[in-house]
C-alpha cells in the first residue's frame, strides 16, 4: 500500500471522515468540533453553515456529553469532541458516572458506542489546569476503553477501530503529538485494540511508554545504545485493554522494566503496568521495575519548573541505567 | 389512568413493606412516589408507542405509567436475575428499551442532557418520536438544567421537560433552595413555553402534557412543565421526616388519587363496586409481583463480570 506523510491531527480527521462516509449514524458533537475534522470554518473558503452531522455546541460540557449519551442510546455513534481534555471535567458526572456505567447498570440493554476524542498532556507551558494527562482517572473506571496513540499511523487505524467498537472509547491525543508527522497508508486499514507495538527491539531492558512518551523513549534508547545498552521499546497503544502478553514476553527476555508515563506518578499507568508485571512475572525480574512519570505536584507554568518535574529523556536514561545497576 | 395511579401507590407501599421486613435489601431502601402519581400518569398518558422517557431516583411511578410490569420491577428492586436489568441496577436504575424507558437515574438532573440527546437522535433520524424528561425541583438548580434546556432550545428538539416540584430537596424546602416561586418561569431564559400545573390533578397534568407533546412532535421544540405536587413519604425508606405535620396533612387532603376518584364518581364513571373491584385487582397484581420477586433466583455470581463491554 502506498503511503504519504501527514500529521497526527490530519490522520485522525481522515479516520473520522472515512467512518462518517461509511456509517450515517456517526455524528460529531462538541465545542468548536469542526476542528476534530481539521476544518477551519473561520477561513473564508468555508461557509459557516450548519453541517447536518456536525453538532457544534455551546461551551456546555455536561450538556453535550449527556446529549451524546442519549443520542447513543437511540442508535447513533457520536464522536464527542472537547477542545482540551480537561474541559471534560466540567461534565464529570456525565463522563464518568453515566457513559461507562449505563450499559452495565441496564443489564446490557443500553449500547453506548461513543468515542471521546480530545487532547491532553504536559510540556506545552499551559500550567496546571490545562496541562495534565487524564488517562489514569478514566483507567480507574470500568466501562471505558482507552486509546493513547503515539504516531499518525497508529492514530488513524485506532480511531477507525474506536468508532466501530461499540463501547465508550476515550481516544486521547497529546498536545505535543497533534502536529507531528508520519507515514500513513493511502488506503483503508484498522488497528486492533489490545495489540502492543514493539517500536524498537532490544535485549537488555523493556521500556514501556505511551503516547508522546514513546518518542522520548526512542530517543533515550538511541542514547543508551551508544553506551552499549540495548533497549526494547514497547508501545501498548491502548491501555484498556492492555496487551499484557507482549509486555510479559519482553520482560521474560530482558528481565528489566522501566515504564514511562506523563501522568502524575501516583495511580498512573506506569504504576499499573509495574504492579501487573511484578504481580504476574516477579520471577522474571532481575531488579525492581522503575516508573518515570510526572512528579506529584500540579504542573507549573514556568518552563524551568515544568521541565523539572517532566519525565524527560535524561530521567528515562537514568532510570534504565539504575535498573541495570550501571 | 385510575388503575395506574392505584398500581403505583400499591407498588410503592409493597416496596416499603419489603424493605421494612427484610434488612438485607440494602440501606437506601426505595424513594417512594406515593403522592405524586398524577404527574407520571397524566404525562405518560399523553405519549404514544415509540415515545421515550428518562426517569429519576424516584421513578417507580414513571415506569408503571409507561407500562412496566410490576413483577419485573419488584424482582429488579430485590436484586433478582429476573428483574428488568438482571439485578444490576436496582430501584434507581430500571431500564426497558422495549417500553421506551431509557432509564431511571441515580444522579439528580443527569437525565436532562440524556433526554436532550435522545431527542437529538429522534430529530436526526426523523423518527417523529418525543422524549419526556422527568426531574425534580432540585434538578432545576443543577448546572445540567441550564445546559440541557439551552441545547434543546437552540436545536429545537422534540423533548418535554417535566419538573416534578415535590417541594423538597431531601430535607431542604424548595423555598430555601430556589430563586423563583414557579420553576416554569425559568423557561423564558431558554425561549421555550413554561407552564405550572396542579400536579395533584391528573387531568390538568394530562392537558398540559398533550399540548407540550404535540408541540414537540410538530417540530416546534421543547416545553418546560412544572407539576406542583408533594411526596407523602420521607425522602427514602430509612430516613427520618422533618417536615411539619400540618403541612403533610394539608397535602394529604389534596391526595391525587382521592381527587381523581371524586371526579370519576361525579361523572358517573366510578361507583363503589367498580372501585372495590379495581382495588382488589391491583392488590392481587402487586401481591403477584411480590411473590414473583421472592420466588425468583438470585443472579449467578459470575454475572457480575458480564455486560461491562459490548
Amino acid at each position: 500500500m502506498s503511503t504519504r506523510e501527514t500529521t497526527f491531527g490530519r490522520a485522525v480527521a481522515e479516520a473520522i471522515q472515512e467512518e462518517m462516509a461509511r456509517d450515517e449514524n456517526v455524528i460529531v458533537i462538541g465545542e468548536d468540533c469542526w476542528r476534530a475534522l481539521e476544518e477551519d470554518q473561520m477561513h473564508p473558503k468555508y461557509a459557516r453553515k450548519p453541517h447536518p452531522r456536525i453538532f457544534n455546541t455551546p461551551i456546555s460540557e455536561a450538556g453535550f456529553t449527556g446529549a451524546a449519551t442519549g443520542a447513543a442510546m437511540m442508535g447513533l455513534r457520536p464522536i464527542l469532541y472537547f477542545l482540551m481534555g480537561m474541559f471534560m471535567l466540567s461534565g464529570f458526572d456525565q463522563a464518568v458516572n453515566q457513559i461507562p456505567k449505563l450499559r452495565y447498570l441496564s443489564g446490557g440493554q443500553a449500547e453506548l458506542p461513543i468515542v471521546i476524542y480530545t487532547a491532553n498532556g504536559t510540556g506545552m507551558r499551559y500550567a496546571a489546569q490545562h496541562a495534565w494527562s487524564l488517562h489514569p482517572i478514566f483507567g480507574n473506571i470500568p466501562g471505558f476503553k482507552i486509546v493513547l496513540p503515539s504516531t499518525p499511523y497508529d492514530a488513524k487505524g485506532l480511531m477507525k477501530t474506536a468508532i466501530r467498537d461499540g463501547n465508550p472509547v476515550l481516544f486521547l491525543s497529546h498536545f505535543l503529538l497533534e502536529g507531528t508527522k508520519g507515514n500513513v497508508p493511502e488506503g483503508e486499514y484498522t488497528i486492533d485494540f489490545g495489540k502492543a507495538d514493539i517500536k524498537r527491539r532490544g535485549k537488555d531492558v523493556t521500556l514501556v511508554a505511551i503516547s508522546d512518551m514513546v518518542d522520548r523513549a526512542m530517543r533515550a534508547a538511541k542514547r543508551l545504545e551508544r553506551q552499549g545498552i540495548d533497549v526494547e521499546v514497547v508501545d501498548p497503544r491502548t491501555v484498556v485493554p492492555l496487551d499484557k502478553e507482549t509486555i510479559f514476553r519482553s520482560v521474560e527476555k530482558t528481565g528489566h522494566l522501566v515504564v514511562v508515563d506523563d501522568a502524575h506518578k501516583t495511580c498512573s499507568f506506569a504504576s499499573e503496568i509495574s504492579a501487573t508485571v511484578t504481580e504476574e512475572k516477579f520471577n522474571c525480574l532481575k531488579a525492581a521495575p522503575k516508573r518515570v512519570a510526572m512528579a506529584d505536584v500540579p504542573v507549573p507554568f514556568s518552563p524551568v519548573l515544568e521541565d523539572e518535574i517532566f519525565p524527560s529523556e535524561r530521567k528515562i536514561v537514568d532510570a534504565v541505567k539504575s535498573v541495570l545497576n550501571r | 389512568m385510575y388503575r395506574e395511579m392505584l398500581t403505583i401507590r400499591a407498588f410503592d407501599e409493597a416496596c416499603y413493606q419489603q424493605f421494612r421486613s427484610d434488612p438485607s435489601m440494602g440501606y437506601a431502601g426505595i424513594h417512594a412516589y406515593i403522592g405524586e402519581e398524577a404527574t407520571a400518569v397524566g404525562v405518560c398518558s399523553a405519549l404514544r408507542k415509540g415515545d421515550k422517557i428518562t426517569s429519576t431516583h424516584r421513578g417507580h411511578g414513571h415506569l408503571i405509567a409507561m407500562g412496566a410490569d410490576p413483577k419485573l420491577m419488584m424482582a429488579e428492586i430485590q436484586g433478582k436475575s429476573t428483574g428488568y436489568n438482571k439485578g444490576k441496577g436496582g430501584s434507581m436504575h430500571i431500564v426497558s428499551f422495549e417500553l421506551g424507558i431509557l432509564g431511571a437515574n441515580g444522579i439528580v438532573g443527569a437525565g436532562i442532557p440524556i433526554a436532550t440527546g435522545a431527542a437529538l437522535a429522534m430529530k436526526y433520524k426523523k423518527l417523529n418520536e418525543v422524549c419526556v424528561c422527568f426531574f425534580g425541583d432540585s434538578a432545576a438548580n443543577e448546572g445540567v438544567f441550564n445546559e440541557g434546556l439551552n441545547l434543546a432550545s437552540i436545536w429545537k428538539l422534540p423533548v418535554v421537560f417535566v419538573c416534578e416540584n415535590n417541594q423538597y430537596a431531601v430535607h431542604t424546602p424548595v423555598t430555601e433552595s430556589t430563586s423563583v416561586a414557579d420553576i416554569s418561569v425559568r423557561a423564558i431564559g431558554y425561549s421555550m413555553p413554561g407552564v405550572t400545573v396542579d400536579g395533584n390533578d391528573v387531568l390538568k397534568v394530562y392537558d398540559a402534557a398533550c399540548a407540550a407533546v404535540e408541540r414537540a412532535r410538530g417540530g416546534a421544540g421543547p416545553t418546560l412543565i412544572e407539576s406542583k405536587t408533594y411526596r407523602l413519604m420521607p425522602h427514602h425508606g430509612n430516613m427520618p421526616d422533618y417536615r411539619p405535620p400540618e403541612e403533610k396533612e394539608a397535602w394529604k387532603a389534596k391526595d391525587p388519587i382521592k381527587r381523581f376518584e371524586e371526579v370519576l364518581t361525579r361523572s358517573g364513571l366510578l361507583d363503589q363496586a367498580k372501585k372495590a373491584e379495581i382495588t382488589r385487582e391491583v392488590a392481587e397484581s402487586i401481591q403477584a409481583a411480590v411473590n414473583f420477586a421472592k420466588e425468583s433466583q438470585w443472579p449467578d455470581p459470575t454475572e457480575a463480570y458480564q455486560d461491562v463491554y459490548a
